[in-house]
Order: C-alpha cells, then structure tokens, then sequence
C-alpha cells in the first residue's frame, strides 16, 4: 500500500506530496526532509530502493525531479517502479513534453491525477 | 469525462503564481499575498455576486497560498458553494479545496455532506467520481460514517458506470482502512468478488485492491475469490502482448493487475481444487518460462514490468513452499539475476533468495550461488545492495559452510559501511554460535570481531562469550591462552579488556603454569590497560583483581598495592572507591582464604551420649567443637573444599535462574591439576604425597583397622528420623535424575513445583562433601521439613553419609542449605537414598531421590604412558575382570563433548595410547577406604554407525561392571 507520493526538485523544493497515512504538518514536514536527505545522494549506479523508516521509498529521477512513492516493505518494487514512470508518461501526454514548471503552473490539475491512492493501471492517472 | 485543454487555464491564476515566481525575496513574497489576499477578501465580501469562474480563480488562488505554507482561514464557504455548480471546472475546484483543507468544522461538513449526497444521487459518472474521490481524500471517520453505507451499493449496483464502479472500490478501500468498523461485510461482499469477472480491467483491479485487503480480516468470506483470481490471472498470463490494448505496458499484459493477483493469491493457502491447483501451477510456469525469452523490447521498462510480475509469481511459489520443482527454477532464475548488470535486479535477487535460503526444497539450490553472493559483498556499490548479499549470506548459512561464510563476513566488516557494522557483528556472533562444531573457533571468530569492530560488538555479544566459555570447561583454557595473546597488541579496544579481565579472573589460572603468562605477567598486562578504560571496565578489572589475589597470591602484594594507591582509594567515581576500598580490606582479611577444617563432626563417643539424653543435648553438641580430641580423629582426612574460585556454596544455586549455576568448579581431574598450587595446604592433594599410584595401583590394600571410627559414625541417623523401611520407593525418574551427576557435581537435582534441590559436592579421595540446597518455590511456609539419608541393604558399611539436620520450617521462596559428608568405606553400586518430607498446607508430601552419590566419585585420575597402560591392561586380562558394552549413542557423536564427559567421569584421559586417535583411553584409581581399585578404560567410537563399545577392566568385577554401566548411559 502507498503511504505517501512526494515529487521534490534537486533544492528540496516540494512539487506535490500526497498522503495515505495521517500525519500531522511537523511530522509531514519531517518526511519531506528526510526524504530528501535519503534520495539526492543516491547515484545512478545505485538501486532505485531504497529502505526509509519501517517502510522503503521506491523513486526515480526525471531530469531535476524526484518522484519518490513511499511503500510496504513487502510490496513489489518494480511494479511501483513502473508505475511511476507511468504516471510520468500520463503527465507528458497530458502537458505535451511536460516539465517541473507545468507542475507549478497547473498544480490543481496534478493533484487531481493522483487522489485514488492506488496504482496500477493506466486508467487511473487518466486525465480529468 | 470532459475534454480539458492547456488553454483553458485561468490566466489571472497564472500571472499571480509568475509573481509569486519572480519575487526576490520571502518578504516580497509576504508582501504579494497579502495583496491578494486583501484583493480577495474584498471581492468575497463585496456586493456584487460573483460568477462562477471567478470564484473558481479566487478558490483557486487561496489554495495556492495554502500550499505555499500561509493559513488560510476564509473561503470556506464559497468553495462549498462551487460543489454546487453544474461545470465540472467550478465543481472540480470546490472538490479540490475542501479535500486539502477541511477540518471538521461542523456547520461546513453539514453543507459539504449534502453536496457530495446530492452529486452520489446525480447519476452524472464525472460528478459521482468527484464526490467519490473527495470522500476518499478526507478519509475521514465523519465522512465514513456519513457514506459507508452508500458506498457498497454503488459499487455493486447494476447501472453504475466502469469508472464509477472503480472510483467506489478504492474509496470504500479508503473509509475501510481508515475505520474497519465503519464498513459492514454484507451480501454484497459475495458481489464484491464476482467483480473479478469484470469486463472493465480497471474495475477488476480496483475490486482486487479492495478483496485483498477486506480478505486479511475475513478470509472465509472471500474464500471463493481463489479460483477467479486464478482464472483471471491465466487468461493475462497467456494472452499475447497486444490483446489488452490500454493495459498492455510496454508489450507486457495488464502487469499491476498480474501482481496484484499474485498479490491476493498470497494471502490464501494453495487451492484445494486439483483443476485450480494445476491452472494456476501452469501460470506459475509461463511466468518462469516468459522470463526465459527474449525481450520484446529493449526498453528498461519492459524488462521492470515483466520482472515484476516474475518477482511476485516466486513470493506465491514461497508463499506455497509445497513445489519443489517450481522453487528450484525460482532459484535459478534469481541466480540469473545476480548477475545481471541492473543493479535493482541483483537487488531484487538477493532479497528474494533470502526468504529461499528458508525453504528446505530450495536452500541447497540456493547454497550454490555462495561465491556469487560473496563477490556482491565485495564489490557491489550501493551499500544496500551489499546488506542484501549480507542477510542472503546470513539467511543461507548452514553447518557445511558456516567457516566460510563467518570469515568472509568478518574480511567484510573491517571495510563496512558504518551503517551496517552493527548488524554485521549480531549476526557473525549468532552464526559463530549457532553453527560451533569446536568452540575454539567461536572463540577465535568472537575475539576477532571484538578486535575488528570493537565499538560496534554490543553488550549482548561479549556477555554471551563469557556464558558460553563459562559453561564449557574444553574451551576455557583456550579462551584464556587467546585473551592473553589478543591483549598483548599495542592498542586493543575496551571490550576486548572486559572480555579479557573476565576470562583471565575466572581462568587465568589455567595458563598460569607458562612462565610467559606467569601471574605477574597476566596481571601487569591487565593494569597496563587500566587507566585508559572507563569506569565500567575498570570496575571490572577490580574484580579481576582480587580474584587474582585469590588464584595467585604471589600477586597478593603487588594488587594491594594497586589498591592502595590514592587514585584508587580516593577515586572520585563512588563505585570504584567503593570496590577498591571493599576489595583491599576483604584481601587483607581472611574472608577469601580457604575453609578450614570442619569443625562439627562429632565424635562417635558424644553421638552415643546424646541418643541416651536425648534430644535437647544441643550443648553437648557445642562442647564438640571444643573437644581436641575429635580433632584428632578426623582432623588428619578432612578433605580441604576447593571452592576457591567458585562462589560461596548458598550464593543463588537455587535463584530463580532455571539454568545449572554458571561457575562449575573445575572438573576433579584435568584442571584440577593446574589448581594445586592454590591447595598447596592440602597435603592430600600433592600427587607426590598421597599413596603412589604406580605402588597402589591394581593392588588390593586391606585396611590396617577393619574397624575405623568412620563407620561408627555411619551409624543410622538420630531415632527421630524414620528408619528405611518408612520411606516410599525412589521417584521413577530418579534413576534418570542420577545419571546426570554422574560426570558432574553440580546442578539442579531435582524440581517440581513446590521444591527444588541442587546439589554442590566435591570429592577428594575416598572423601566428599555435598551441599544439597532445598529451595521452597511456594510462598507458604513448609513445616516438619525433614530431609534424611537412607542406606538401603548394607549399604552403610561400605559408604558412610553423615548429615545435618535442618530447621523444621522453611519458609516460602527461602532456601536452607544441608551439608553431607561423605566417606567411601568399599566400593559399592547403589547410591544412597535421599528422603524428604515435609507439609505444605497441611498435606504431608514425601519424595524419595538417589542421592547423586556414585561409585566414579572416587576416582582419582591417573596419568601413565602408553608402555605402562598395555602392560597394566594385559594384566587385567581375566574375564571377569573386564565388562564390555556395545551401545547406540544416544548423544551427538562430539570428541570435545566426550572428553568433557569422560574427565568429568573422573579418570584421567591418556593421549597417544591408542593407535586410533578417535578412541579415548583412560585411567584412575578409585579410592575407598578399605583399598583401591585400579580401572582402565577404553572408548571406541563408531560415528558412522553412530554406535560405541566401551571396555572397563579393574581389579574388581563388579566394579567393572558397574562403572561400564553407568559411563554407558552418558553417551
């Protein structure tokens, strides 16, 4: 199950974050951060997992952007791999060749995309 | 779902985030909000009614603020009255702003449950979706409680759309996660399932999401979503890549779908149905078999989600762990994979080959990528990579390779991430436990990471090392030799100094006799690292210290002085001071020396004269003590106790722990001899000294004195004390009981739940002292407790047991010690009966034990050489004088063990004797008073047939027999 969706750019700057599980905003904040502390020293050569608290974060970076799906320890790395690149390829169609700035510019739009919580099927980040 | 194009953006909305953009600074960001805060406020209150773009704008705008990190704390309220509009932009946007920023003001959550009932009932999909969605997004339990029960109608219903078919199973999901309690299992929970049938692909996975977590809780309830998940999963899994139009990704069929069955299927046991069983082990295959195909497409993401659905189909084939066939493949395939350049996948592989290495079809398949796993953890880049090949390493670790992968681990640990050292250490120390043939080695392996990764070895490690070199008296001297070495380099880490200060206290002794670890040089290496150890640790070595003073007195002086010195005395920690003071005055006093004869055997004179008083001669009784004369008498066979370096005899034997008392005395023989100089006062135990075993041994001594005063004393215990026809039978168990003193002196007797006895007894000579320690595991006072000893038949002329009453009453959880002594008159073959009886409650109980007395107590170990030994044999050669056994082991066949047994036994075992080094050879003689009996004998271990014949010959026969049937018992 997702726990939380966050896209940050290289700053830490956060793009969208969506939550699965109650936090409250320090906590929240808490997350963003360590988060971001966890992913942006990882290189390529590394592995696209990696284990964060009692959960892992499962994240992959488009050019200055990090999409990073928190998860069950148990859940199936690639498939949430996979669907990350998804959701990425459904943002291209949607804002042709789409970049961070789209994001910022059309934030109520991408928060629509994301609000059933699971993943796995193209259908679901289909476009409102 | 209406078309929505880039152009249709609010343009004021995106001026106002460039401004946000182009602002230098936080307080000219400040600044420009408060603007448009202040510009909205104004048109939210002003006259004029707004239009519906525009509160969409404004709504819009405030939401940005929000997200910037800035409260908001208006329009509420005409963000609800967006969910009324008919656009889907306006209703879109009103949906979007409650879900991020409602709280559960009521007055609002009133208006907000009405839109979202009346956009349910709308039967518009696009608006049903929304609400659908904002239910979701609040998730909360006001929200469960208002919906829950609409929600399951809807997914259910005939007439509802695909997406709002979908929309509801991941919102009812939601609410149900977030209050179980709120979503009540129904009729429609059987609908639920029949979901899977769906044409719709996206309903179908929406519905598995929703059964695979409502099935954890209720597993019969959904019991019949196997068999469709299984058929839905073959019909994907044999479809050709294209058949699936939108959900074919990257020419793999519906993958989520795939694994999230997989997922679902992993939640029940193997279907019971043949026909399902045999479809879904089908499936299973083709996934194996697809693996093994060629890529359709080059693309990573075709191989990820053709991988992913390969990865979920090996957790069901663990999951089952009932296919051998399919988790051997599994492990093939993983094995593939681990070398593969995709650093995930080699992740993945190793991670996966974990739970394998678990499974007995699969772990031998798995030991076979052993070199691979370990050149991971050698070369892999991403340290969580090599934590994987770690735990793999860990996880598939066994007896046959245990050496290697320990070592490996331990070459690993000196360049490990820091991150990981620690993991690293718990699990070397557990596998070096765990798979210990000789535990040399565990202490080699643990002495290793003490120096590799000191700060990293916990507190739990170097106790464990210390309980298991306690507990094994074939490895202590070892443990001793490798401290001393290991403490010799320059900088060594402190918990190497614990461990070493520890072992060296309780063992040092053992390495005493080289003159390079002479006690001086043991205790100057100690106190070389002293002042650089904190406080703890040097406690501990205070402890050392004296119980140096103790094993060593020629470093007596020395560690006094150490004592002594102002940093000691005056040191500012209370606890150092407090030991160094304590420590000093006990070294000077005699507290530590060793007990002196006892002074409370009565003379056979004044045992008379207090039967004809009476009882009530308790004075007479004290005058004894006074009396030379029984001095005299006894004086010159006491035995001397050699509890030198154990605790006192009442120190916690029968606390609460289950476990033998940790600190056994050292076995009679074997270490015994390296005691000597600290017995140096008993005369009885110099070899040279006592009757020459090359004179005494085989020959037969009559005693000068038939009649010695010992036997008069073995008389019967006083009249009080019921005679032996009184006491029931022994405990059918305490034959069983019996055998495990046999090769040792110590330990728990006896146990239920009312009582425990342990037992504490040493033996020199013909002579022994037992302590029997009887524990009271109630809270309720046992009264007319009265433990005697029993000689059945004519058992007291050949052992004498002199005992000391015990008081009456013991009370609850209390403990009363009883002392016996015990003389060995001739040789005999049945122990001596142990009754106790006592009330508890009111009930009389009553127990009839064998004391652990045997004949093997009074062994005396004799050392020879292999010429004397056969020569000595032959001479034994009269068939009645040898008995021989042929018996199974019931023990694992361990040399280390075996010896253990046969010094603890009490003979003496003689290396290169035998021309098989396997075979165990030995000798002692067993003293009685009346004479000596020689013994020989012989262990011949068959591993293979797991069989042993043991041979005894001794100058008696019944002796031999006895003994050869009681050492065949301990195999």
């Amino acid at each position: 199950m997702i726990r939380f969706i966050l896209i940050q750019n290289r700053a830490g700057k956060t793009r969208l974050a969506k939550w699965y599980m109650q936090f409250d905003d320090d906590e929240k904040q808490k997350l963003i951060e360590e988060v971001h502390a966890v992913v942006t020293v990882r290189d390529a050569k590394h592995t696209n997992f990696v284990e964060f608290r009692n959960f892992k974060i499962i994240y992959r970076r488009y050019a200055g952007l990090y999409f990073c799906i928190c998860v069950d320890v148990n859940d199936n790395n690639l498939a949430y791999l996979e669907a990350i690149h998804n959701f990425v390829e459904v943002l291209n169609e949607y804002f042709h060749n789409v970049c961070e700035l789209d994001l910022v510019f059309n934030f109520y739009k991408v928060k629509e995309n994301t609000s059933s919580g699971q993943t796995g099927q193209s259908h679901v980040f289909a476009v409102p | 779902m209406p078309a929505v194009s880039k152009g249709d953006g609010m343009r004021g909305l995106a001026v106002f985030i460039s401004d946000i953009r182009n602002c230098k600074s936080k307080e000219a960001e400040i600044k420009r909000i408060n603007k448009e805060l202040a510009n909205i406020r104004s048109k939210f209150k002003g006259d004029k009614a707004l239009d519906g773009y525009s509160k969409k704008k404004y709504v819009c705008k405030l939401l940005f603020i929000f997200l910037l990190g800035h409260d908001i704390d208006f329009g509420h309220m005409e963000a609800v009255n967006l969910l009324s509009s008919n656009k889907y932009t306006e209703k879109q946007i009103g949906y979007l702003f409650i879900s991020v920023l409602v709280n559960s003001n009521s007055e609002l959550i009133r208006l907000i449950n009405n839109a979202i009932k009346n956009d349910l009932a709308s039967r518009n999909p696009t608006f049903m979706c929304l609400a659908l969605h904002c239910i979701a997004n609040v998730g909360s339990r006001e929200m469960g409680e208002a919906f829950a029960a609409d929600i399951p109608r809807i997914l259910v219903a005939g007439d509802s759309m695909d997406s709002v078919k979908q929309s509801a199973a991941l919102c009812l999901l939601r609410l149900y996660k977030a209050s179980p309690d709120l979503v009540p299992m129904g009729e429609w929970t059987a609908r639920v399932v029949h979901l899977l049938n769906d044409q719709h692909m996206g309903v179908v996975t929406a519905a598995v999401s929703l059964i695979t977590c409502l099935c954890k809780k209720n597993p019969d309830d959904f019991k019949t979503c196997v068999s469709l998940a299984v058929s839905r999963l073959s019909r994907i899994v044999s479809s050709a890549s294209t058949d699936l139009q939108d959900y074919t990704y990257y020419f793999v069929p519906a993958p989520w779908l795939s694994v999230k069955l997989l997922r679902l299927l992993q939640c029940y046991p193997p279907p019971e149905d043949a026909a399902v069983k045999g479809r879904l082990v089908e499936c299973l295959e083709t996934v194996l078999n697809k693996a093994q195909e060629p890529p359709k497409s080059k693309k990573v993401q075709h191989s990820n989600a053709k991988n992913a659905i390969l990865f979920e189909t090996i957790s069901l084939i663990i999951h089952y762990d009932s296919e051998p066939n399919l988790l051997v493949r599994a492990c093939n395939q993983l094995g593939q994979f681990l070398q593969h350049r995709e650093t995930n996948l080699r992740y993945l592989a190793l991670e996966s080959m974990c739970t394998l290495a678990s499974s007995e079809f699969s772990h031998e398949a798995v030991k076979t990528h052993i070199d691979t796993v370990i050149n991971a953890l050698k070369t892999e880049r991403d340290v969580s990579v090599r934590q994987r090949a770690a735990d793999l390493l860990y996880a598939m670790c066994d007896r046959s390779n245990a050496k290697q992968i320990v070592s490996e681990m331990l070459r690993y640990l000196e360049t490990a991430d820091y991150a990981i050292r620690e993991e690293i250490v718990l699990k070397v120390a557990i596998l070096a436990e765990k798979y210990a043939v000789d535990y040399s080695w565990y202490v080699d392996t643990i002495l290793n990471l003490i120096r590799i990764a000191g700060d990293y070895v916990s507190e739990e490690v170097w106790y464990r090392v210390l309980q298991i070199v306690t507990n094994r008296d074939d490895v202590q001297g070892y443990a001793a030799k490798t401290v001393f070495e290991a403490l010799q380099a320059p900088a060594c880490h402190e918990n190497m100094v614990k461990v070493g200060g520890y072992i060296l206290g309780e063992f040092g002794n053992l390495i005493a006799g080289d003159p390079r670890s002479s006690p001086p040089v043991q205790f100057s290496l100690l106190h070389s690292k002293f002042h650089l150890c904190s406080v703890a640790t040097r406690a501990l070595l205070l402890s050392t210290y004296i119980k140096f003073i103790n094993l060593f007195p020629e470093t007596k002086a020395t560690i006094q002085g150490v004592l002594r010195a102002g940093s000691q005395l005056r040191n500012a920690d209370v606890e150092l001071q407090q030991r160094a003071v304590e420590y000093l005055t006990l070294s000077s006093a005699t507290v530590l020396e060793e007990m002196p004869p006892f002074p409370e055997r009565e003379s056979s004179i004044l045992a008379k004269l207090k039967r004809k008083k009476g009882p009530g001669a308790g004075s007479a009784l004290d005058d004894s003590r006074r009396d030379p004369s029984s001095h005299d008498i006894n004086g010159g066979v006491e035995p001397t106790p050699s509890t030198v370096s154990t605790p006192s005899p009442s120190a916690d034997l029968l606390g609460l722990r289950a476990a033998p008392p940790p600190a056994a005395p050292p076995a009679p023989s074997g270490a015994g001899n390296l005691l000597v100089d600290v017995f140096s006062d008993s005369p009885a135990t110099q070899p040279g000294l006592g009757p020459s075993p090359e004179e005494a041994f085989l020959s037969e001594l009559e005693p000068p004195a038939p009649e010695s005063p010992m036997a008069l004393l073995a008389d019967p215990a006083p009249a009080a004390d019921p005679g032996p026809e009184d006491i029931g039978p022994p405990i059918p168990e305490a034959d069983e009981l019996l055998n495990k003193f046999v090769c040792r002196n110590n330990g728990v007797l006896f146990e239920n739940q009312l009582l425990q006895i342990g037992v504490k007894s040493e033996f020199r000579q013909n002579l022994g002292r037992m302590y029997l320690f009887y524990g009271n595991k109630t809270s309720v006072q046992f009264q007319n407790f009265s433990p005697t000893v029993v000689h059945p038949g004519d058992l007291q002329t050949h052992l004498a047991v002199q005992t000391k009453r015990v008081a009456s009453q013991v009370d609850g959880g209390a403990q009363v010690q009883q002392v016996l002594n015990i003389e060995c008159l001739r040789d005999f073959l049945t122990p001596p009966l142990l009754s106790v009886r006592f009330r508890y409650g009111g009930a009389p109980q009553s127990l009839t034990l064998k004391l652990p007395v045997t004949i093997n107590k009074f062994f005396q170990p004799t050392e020879m050489a292999a010429q004397d030994f056969f020569q000595r044999w032959k001479q034994l050669s009269l068939p009645q004088q040898e008995a021989q056994k042929i018996f199974k082991a019931n023990h694992p066949m361990d040399a280390e063990v075996t010896k253990a047994k046969l010094l603890g036994f009490g003979s003496a075992l003689l290396d290169n004797v035998d021309p098989n080094p396997e075979n165990f050879v030995g000798a002692g003689i067993i003293q009685t008073k009346a004479l000596q009996v020689g013994c020989l004998l012989r262990l011949e271990p068959n591993a293979q047939a797991q069989m042993y014949r043991l041979t005894l010959r001794t100058s008696k026969e019944p002796v031999s027999r006895h003994l050869c049937e009681l050492l065949a018992q301990q195999f």
